[in-house]
């Protein structure tokens, strides 16, 4: 079936609502309206009772979907903008994501909490954010970023199906992308090769990856041939593929739309770095300036990651490569 | 600075409140005119309907007082003295907008105008202001938070408001009511009322026609009095209606029928307008001669911010100040 990204997570959540009776949408204008983004227009109107519009209190949403989740329901948490993602960190940080361990296994915590992020769309510095690093240290919580349809739809049910809390993201930037969704399930935490190479490891998630595919095929031209990774999963992440990919191409670059310091690409690259040092010829990052997210489009289109930025950014560290070997 | 003393029949005084209304009112159908033509990006919140609160209430503060207000912001902003073409050049990403275009009309901060920011996260203008207050004890000074009915639900509001009254704090907070917050109904999704949560702290509460210019001056002044006399803080709830969308993807679906035009019958720039023809003789002349003004105005605010350059990307930019 053909969907577009936005489709495709509307309807991972009309199936599981269909499929069990324990989940349950709650968030701001979400039912009614049908989100901010047009996300969940109509799944109000076909599962009455179980999507429900919101006052503005986040750290209600999330602190309910902590409660709920323990109580048996499957709560599935809308917050609007990943930005206003602090206002409801400590249910998530505090609570939902200790609670399995502290309790020593009497229950865990089934929620998931959906957020719209990513730059690119002239929202300013906080409309704009991609807060996965802030939530990479946080033991107890999954965090999952798609890139295509296909996977936001098989990787959001697999979410609301998972025992545990999990952060799931939608980059604004791919929510008009169309793509073939077949339904296939897909396990959480498993990152996939969606282009094969063998001079390089171009490591990235949600939005990134397109450019990162865009890249490669630029590269080519140039005789460098560029392995592509989606991580799908960021937390935790599937080191082993990476290491396996590495292992073969001897190079290694994560792309992160995010703050440089504190970065999850710095977390993969120490992860990868670990089992590699040996036959790595380089190791490097691309990410975002450590400051906030411009409105002005110039400003933004020249902080984001971008094809271009990711092939000069290679053409570079390979020039600097070829010397040293 | 505008003048502290009241007399809210003045004339004089009427036909300036309407001046700034009215280009308020015509700067935000700029606005819109500017989004469809690709030239303000991403999204923004207009204030068209609310601009008696705007105009109102900050008339009346003094030279020292400090604003917190939200995303909704134009009207506030130009109210304070914000100049209109950093104002403007700002909405288009420019760089000699009022923040060099890095904030955007969501986020418009003016320090040198009293504007402590416009803040984006709801809530946010309610802890702000609450901040400034308490630099403010002991001192002349207020400080006003402007924040909508969606607000109250946000756990800043609770929490501020217990602790301005605690410490006594200066500050005036205003709510404008708008019935809205986004699509969703405010009594669809606010327990009780607004009023009686905040007489629940001993919070001095009072409403307010929030389309009667004249009625939300008088309402400010006396708050604000009441906070600069160290009283701690006041609550103001300014019932009012946005006549525009909630932002730039808006569904519109949700207003009750026949609600849009009974508020519109009550738009505050009319009845302003009427107030000067009929109650204080203002010949329709002059006022047509004030409208002309802020249209000439407007129109040489937005060619020179249409003109203006983008800041340069290749700039280097420090994240923190030296
Ligand atoms: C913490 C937070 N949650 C959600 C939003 C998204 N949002 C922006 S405006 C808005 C509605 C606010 O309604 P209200 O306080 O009544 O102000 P109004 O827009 O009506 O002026 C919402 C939910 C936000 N900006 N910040
Ligand atoms: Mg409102």
């Amino acid at each position: 079936m053909q969907l577009d990204f936005r489709g495709a997570i509307r309807k991972a959540l009309d199936d599981e609502l269909t499929a069990d009776p324990a989940v349950i949408l709650f968030g701001e204008d979400i039912g009614a309206a049908g989100g901010a983004f047009a996300v969940t227009t109509g799944l109000q109107e076909k599962h009455p009772n179980r999507v429900l519009d919101t006052p503005i209190s986040e750290l209600a949403l999330s602190g309910a979907g902590f409660g709920a989740a323990l109580c048996g329901l499957r709560p599935v948490v809308e917050i609007m903008f990943g930005d206003f993602l602090p206002l409801a960190m400590d249910s998530l940080l505090n609570q939902a994501s200790k609670f399995w361990y502290m309790s020593n296994g009497q229950a865990s915590v089934p929620m998931v909490v959906r957020c719209v992020v990513g730059a690119g769309g002239r929202f300013g510095p906080i409309h704009s954010q991609t807060p996965i690093a802030w939530f990479m240290s946080v033991p107890g919580i999954k965090i999952v970023g798609p890139s295509t349809p296909a996977d936001a739809y098989s990787l959001l049910r697999a979410a609301v199906r998972d025992e545990n809390p999990v952060l799931f993201l939608e980059h604004k930037r791919l929510y008009t992308v169309k793509g073939e969704v077949s339904g296939e399930q897909q396990s959480i935490g498993e990152a996939a090769i969606v282009r094969e190479g063998a001079d390089l490891t171009l490591v990235s998630a949600l939005r990134a990856v397109p450019d990162c595919l865009e890249a490669a095929a630029m590269l080519e031209s140039a005789g460098i041939s560029a392995e592509v990774i989606d991580l799908k999963t960021l937390r935790p992440p599937d080191i082993p593929t990476i290491v396996k990919s590495v292992k073969k191409t001897h190079r290694l670059m994560v792309v992160e739309e995010g703050p440089r310091t504190g970065g999850w690409a710095g977390e993969i690259l120490a992860a990868v770095t670990e089992e590699c040092l040996g036959v790595m010829q380089s190791a490097w990052r691309l990410t975002t300036a450590d400051h906030p997210v411009p409105y002005s489009p110039g400003l933004e289109d020249a902080f984001l990651p971008s094809a271009t930025s990711i092939v000069a950014s290679v053409t570079q560290h390979m020039a600097g490569g070829k010397v040293d070997a | 600075m505008r003048e502290l003393v009241i007399d809210d029949v003045a004339t004089d005084t009427m036909l300036d409140l309407y001046r700034q209304m009215f280009l308020i009112r015509i700067v935000e159908d700029a606005c819109q005119d500017l989004y469809s033509k690709g030239l303000l990006h991403g999204t923004t919140h207009l204030c068209s309907g609310q601009e008696a609160v705007a105009v109102g209430a900050n008339s009346v503060l003094g030279p020292h007082d400090r604003v917190a207000c939200t995303y909704r912001g134009h009207g506030h902003s130009l109210a304070l003295g914000m100049d209109l073409n950093a104002f403007i050049a700002e909405l288009l990403g420019r760089q000699s907008g009022i923040c060099g275009g890095r904030a955007g009309s969501m986020n418009l901060i003016d320090l040198e105008h009293r504007l402590l920011g416009c803040y984006g996260i709801v809530g946010g203008s309610v802890a702000a202001a609450t901040g400034a207050g308490l630099a403010f004890r002991g001192t002349q000074r207020v400080a006003v938070a402007y924040f909508g009915d969606g607000a109250v639900n946000q756990a800043y509001f609770p929490e501020c408001l217990n602790f301005s009254k605690v410490f006594g704090l200066p500050v005036v907070y205003v709510c404008e009511n708008n019935l809205y917050g986004e699509f969703t109904p405010m009594d669809t999704v606010t327990a009780g009322t607004i009023m009686d949560r905040v007489r629940a702290y001993g919070v001095a509460a009072s409403q307010v026609d929030g389309m009667d210019i004249r009625a939300v001056r008088t309402a400010m002044q006396g708050a604000l009095e009441s906070a600069r006399n160290g009283d701690g803080p006041v609550f103001l709830e300014a019932l009012t209606y946005r006549f525009a969308g909630h932002s730039k993807s808006d569904p519109g679906r949700y207003r009750a029928a026949g609600e849009f035009e009974r508020w519109r019958e009550r738009d505050p720039i009319r009845l302003a307008r009427e107030a000067l023809t009929s109650e204080l003789g203002v010949a329709e002349d002059t006022i047509k001669q004030v409208e002309t003004e802020c249209a000439v105005r407007l129109a040489g605010a937005r060619e020179a911010a249409t003109e203006a350059l983008f800041p340069d990307p290749g700039e280097s930019v420090s994240e923190f100040k030296a």
